[in-house]
């Protein structure tokens, strides 16, 4: 490097980033020149942009370049998450168009914030520095904080903003004490240096474990994870259903991605230290999300918790502390990605009288008045509860056996026997939709093309996943390998 | 003649942090005091990062601080912000009003 840092000045693997941020900022004065002609194109500009990057992520070579004095690190793992998030969000903005026109919110503000966060979580995956994960982080949550609140004459998504922000504000403020002592007692922010450091220092002193303490449940809080996960119902309930999809699909795949590299890079001689907490926070979260749910009787909440379930599988996974770990996780959170955006175009669908509704009672009788949306949810909601041959089944699969191969046997068979619990509350869903007698119907037809083929995608994947996972699963090995370099 | 070291530094920064952490839960009147109580957290964080990065003879615990005192200016625009949204469809901003989701 250069005597002056800033002088090496390389942006190309930058490059999808700043592509993306510089149109999220033009998509604004186009907006705010333009007005309401604006509004009809900035959802396609806005997904053609999002193309765009996704070509340039998987256009830009992965040689583990470090930029921008080393904050910034383009490596496989990084890049195969960038497309992920990508993808999520496509998903979400094809499900959000016509969602937003029938609630009359659709303003062109929306997706600025959207690839706003978008922005904020591709930095988040490839930050290598506290310094830019912590800003990559705000600008992920600021955006999002917005968004929950998007409904400005809807109480309850004040009341949503409302609650996400205090408790996200929280959560970054417990992150940045974790940082300071962390940087305090090894004196950098440089994840590479902290490796080196960490190395040298055994044992590493109590500060460094106090402050990845307080890093890791600033992250929980991201991630839901219990007994962190107090906002998420509230959240998920108020928020606009277009919010909802985005937040169960895309932050916690990058929050959980974010965290990989943290206790893979800079503590992995921490391993002892923070797999207590990390089996501590999967074992609660999978007893808040089979538990939690039973009660519910709105569907947006329901899926809160099955997210917090979901997460609590994803930290098993984590907690290997190994490659095929790491790998299990990537492949169980596109599994959930993919689920999760078809069985919101099956809520977003529910509509009676013109007006959005959330009961899961109100989906009774749709076997019989919408069998192919029936249907599809069915299928979803089986694989969500991990039946084979559906590929939810395959995401839980590999990471309990990446639980077995790391001798976690207690955690792996808690595992089993939550995810036995959560079936209870999918297969009612099912239940109710094929057994029970409408009172009022669903209004038919409510779908756009866009929605309709989110769908169908959805279904797709999770029916023929089993026909060829390798194609799947040798994209997150390469993944998870650029994790772990010459281990 | 007491001198003041680092110690003393971190103790202040510590036990601000944990009044701002405590007033968030234990506050039971105004959402304003949350806001203040969350900014309090994030100007403790930054006595620490000043304190280590003085006692370390190293700038990037100073730059670290001047980016969060930016972040926490945007993040309390944002705060205000949605708290207006709030108020305009409660006409309150009693932390009991934020209640009607549960469970």
């Amino acid at each position: 490097m250069s005597e002056f840092g800033f002088l090496d000045f390389n942006l190309v693997p930058l490059l999808p980033e700043v592509f993306l941020a510089l149109s999220a900022m033009g998509f604004l004065l186009i907006g705010v020149s333009f007005g309401d002609e604006a509004r009809r194109v900035i959802p396609w500009y806005a997904l053609l942009a999002l193309l765009m990057t996704g070509v340039l992520v998987s256009q830009v070579s992965f040689d583990d370049a470090i930029v921008l004095g080393g904050m910034f690190k383009a490596d496989a793992y990084s890049g195969f998450v960038k497309l992920l998030i990508i993808g999520g969000v496509m998903a979400t903005l094809g499900l959000s168009m016509r969602y937003l026109e029938q609630e009359h919110i659709d303003q062109m503000e929306f997706y600025v914030l959207v690839l706003l966060a978008s922005v904020g979580m591709m930095f988040m995956v490839s930050a290598v520095n506290l310094l830019s994960l912590y800003m990559a982080l705000e600008l992920q949550s600021l955006s999002l904080y917005v968004l929950a609140a998007f409904n400005r004459q809807s109480p309850r998504a004040a009341e949503a903003g409302v609650k996400y922000f205090a408790l996200g504000g929280l959560a970054s403020g417990m992150m940045l004490f974790g940082i300071s002592l962390i940087y305090g007692f090894t004196g950098s922010l440089d994840f590479g240096t902290l490796t080196a450091s960490m190395m040298v220092m055994q044992p590493v002193p109590f500060a460094v474990i106090f402050g990845l303490v307080f890093l890791l449940a600033g992250l929980a809080f991201k991630l839901s994870a219990a007994p962190f996960h107090m906002w998420t119902p509230d959240v998920y309930e108020g928020a606009p259903t277009a919010v909802t999809a985005l937040f169960a699909m895309v932050p916690k795949l990058a929050a959980l991605a974010l965290l990989m590299r943290i206790l893979f890079e800079p503590f992995a001689y921490l391993v002892p230290q923070w797999e207590q907490i990390i089996i501590f926070l999967a074992v609660m979260s999978m007893i808040v999300g089979a538990f939690g749910a039973i009660a519910q009787s709105n569907i947006k909440r329901l899926i809160a918790y099955s997210s917090i379930g979901h997460i609590g599988y994803a930290l098993i996974g984590v907690a290997a502390a190994s490659e095929g770990g790491i790998n299990a996780v990537l492949l169980h959170m596109l599994i959930y990605m993919a689920m999760t955006a078809g069985t919101f175009a099956v809520i977003m669908a529910m509509r009676r009288g013109g007006r959005s509704v959330e009961r899961i009672d109100d989906l009774a009788g749709l076997s019989r008045s919408q069998p192919i949306l029936a249907y599809a949810l069915g299928i979803l909601m089986f694989s969500m509860a991990g039946v084979p041959p559906f590929a939810g089944f395959f995401g839980k699969l590999m990471i309990f056996q990446a639980a077995i191969g790391a001798e976690l046997y207690a955690l792996a068979i808690f595992g089993v026997v939550a995810s036995v619990v959560a079936a209870y509350y999918y297969l009612r869903i099912v239940k109710v939709m094929f057994f029970d007698e409408a009172v009022l119907m669903l209004d038919l037809n409510v779908l756009s093309g866009p929605q309709r083929f989110i769908l169908a995608c959805s279904v797709a994947f999770v029916l023929f996943f089993i026909l060829s996972p390798s194609a799947f699963i040798d994209s997150t090995q390469l993944a998870a390998a650029a994790l772990f370099p010459g281990r | 003649m007491m001198i003041i070291g680092i110690n003393h530094y971190l103790t202040l920064a510590a036990l601000l942090f944990t009044i701002g952490m405590f007033g968030i839960f234990l506050n039971r009147k105004n959402m304003i005091v949350i806001l203040m109580c969350i900014e309090l957290m994030l100007l403790a964080v930054n006595i620490n990062f000043v304190t280590f990065s003085v006692y370390l003879g190293d700038l990037a615990g100073q730059v670290f601080s001047m980016f969060v005192l930016t972040v926490a200016a945007a993040e309390a625009a944002i705060g205000l912000a949605i708290l207006v949204v709030f108020f305009r469809n409660k006409n309150s901003i009693a932390v009991e009003d934020i209640a009607a989701m549960k469970g």
